[in-house]
């Protein structure tokens, strides 16, 4: 067996500087998908017809072509299309924050729309009007239903965010590759960088688990 | 305080309530009964707009509530409503689950509410569970805390759809009791309800609705032991 994991310990600052490259750009992907996809699910259940079948092709677009392909078309078809030189990092949190919001508007929906029927009938009822209705009465009960779903998709993007490495955005995963072919050796770097995704994840995983926890308390 | 006039209702192509025509006087209780799918919990439903009628007019106090402008949210002020399945908020207490909608809606400060509440609360025999979560009750207790929570808002009528429908045997009795104080004490009230012999014994006035049309209506002594209609007759012949 052909293993020297000695080779990469220059390499390791080089390596970890990476973590928060693409935490950088994770996080501010996961808050605007999370902005954008609140604002897509209200639309969704929302009253007017156009903005919701906007709404659904937005999603259905999303959802249905591949996330490597939005991105290739955000950083390399937009400076054709407008002339403006976008940079890997815009591209990147573009590219995920968009197709996120996609998801998150599903699962806000999905969550939104499980909550018993009963419930939107009684606040009703009593003439609470629509705005306390929804935050106050609606939203704290399908949380429970959306937290462990949205968990899930941060963790999904945080794992797809090595793609930026094909626009050659320096993240983790590039770097493990710039690594390999300076060294010559692929399998060294790769389960480094291997390694701390599988960390990153793991934490969010917790802290997920940890968030279920205190709702289920509130019961 | 109510009047129905020529009350059409459809559901896309099947029409539910065939012109309805009728009235609830103030201090009045009358109930609806009939078969299941008679149309009872649509037309109780109209009455608080949580179903748009498709045609037709219901009158509040002399003001078309049906009209295109009409302010939904000053009717739902005053007409309070209690569910076959409570839907209490099961993320508040029971003191929240009655506060909530006075001060939300009425701007009403919160210990003025909590107050009210407490005494809401004593009056359906529930003040030692102002604490506990919806989960945590029975379903008679349930229901007496939606009771509750509905006359928090000081409605002048209050609608009931099949009140004890959800409940165990045992529980409907302390649910029907509930009612029937609210019924001494001058309230308005209509109740759907499958209950025979609550119908009977505190109702004014007593409606019989089959097939989404008003077969019957009249007094609760005469409805029960001499029905008019051939239809009334037989349904009572199955339920009594």
């Amino acid at each position: 067996m052909n293993l020297d994991f000695t080779q990469i310990v220059p390499y390791i600052p080089f390596m970890l500087e990476g973590i928060w490259v693409t935490l950088q750009f994770v996080i501010i992907a996961i808050i605007f998908g999370f902005i954008l996809g609140s604002i897509i699910a209200l639309v969704k259940i929302g009253k007017f017809p156009i903005l919701r079948f906007l709404a659904d092709a937005y999603t259905s677009i999303f959802r249905g072509t591949p996330l490597i392909l939005q991105l290739m078309l955000i950083y390399y078809a937009v400076p054709q299309l407008t002339g403006y030189d976008i940079s890997p990092f815009l591209s990147a949190i573009l590219t995920f924050g968009l197709n996120s919001s996609a998801y998150v508007s599903e699962i806000i929906r999905a969550g939104i729309q499980a909550v018993d029927k009963g419930q939107k009938e009684a606040a009703e009822a009593l003439g609470i009007p629509y705005r306390p209705m929804m935050f106050k009465i609606i939203l704290p009960q399908a949380m429970k239903n959306i937290l462990p779903a949205l968990m899930n998709e941060f963790i999904t993007l945080t794992k797809e965010s090595a793609l930026v490495s094909v626009i050659s955005y320096l993240d983790l995963m590039r770097r493990a590759q710039v690594v390999g072919s300076d060294i010559y050796r692929n399998f060294e770097p790769l389960m480094f960088v291997g390694l701390i995704y599988y960390c990153l994840v793991m934490i969010l995983t917790l802290i997920g688990k940890y968030v279920e926890k205190r709702l289920r308390t509130s019961d | 305080m109510i009047k129905v006039e020529h009350l059409h209702k459809s559901f896309g192509k099947t029409e539910v309530l065939t012109d309805l025509n009728t009235s609830i006087e103030k201090g009045e209780v009358l109930t609806i009964i009939g078969p299941s799918g008679s149309g009872k919990s649509t037309f109780l439903r109209c009455i608080n707009l949580l179903e748009q009628p498709t045609s037709g007019h219901i009158y509040l106090n002399g003001e078309d509530i049906t009209k295109p402008n009409a302010d939904t949210l000053k009717l739902r002020k005053q007409v309070g409503m209690v569910f076959q399945h409570f839907h209490l908020f099961p993320h508040m207490n029971v003191l929240d689950n009655l506060t909530y909608a006075p001060m939300t809606v009425k701007g009403t400060a919160k210990k003025e509410a909590q107050s009210l509440a407490r005494d809401l609360l004593f009056k359906v025999g529930l003040s030692e569970k102002e604490d506990a979560y919806p989960s945590s009750l029975s379903g008679g207790q349930k229901q007496r805390v939606a009771i509750a929570r509905a006359l928090a808002m000081e409605p002048e009528l209050m609608l009931f759809d099949e009140p004890t429908s959800a409940l165990d045997p045992e529980m409907v009795k302390e649910v029907l009791d509930v009612i029937k104080d609210l019924a001494h004490g001058g309230m308005t009230l209509a109740v759907v309800t499958h209950e025979m012999g609550f119908a009977k014994e505190v109702a004014d006035r007593v409606i019989f609705m089959d097939q989404g049309m008003i077969v019957e209506e009249s007094n609760p002594k005469k409805f029960f032991e001499k029905p008019e209609t051939v239809r009334a007759q037989s349904f009572l012949d199955k339920v009594l």
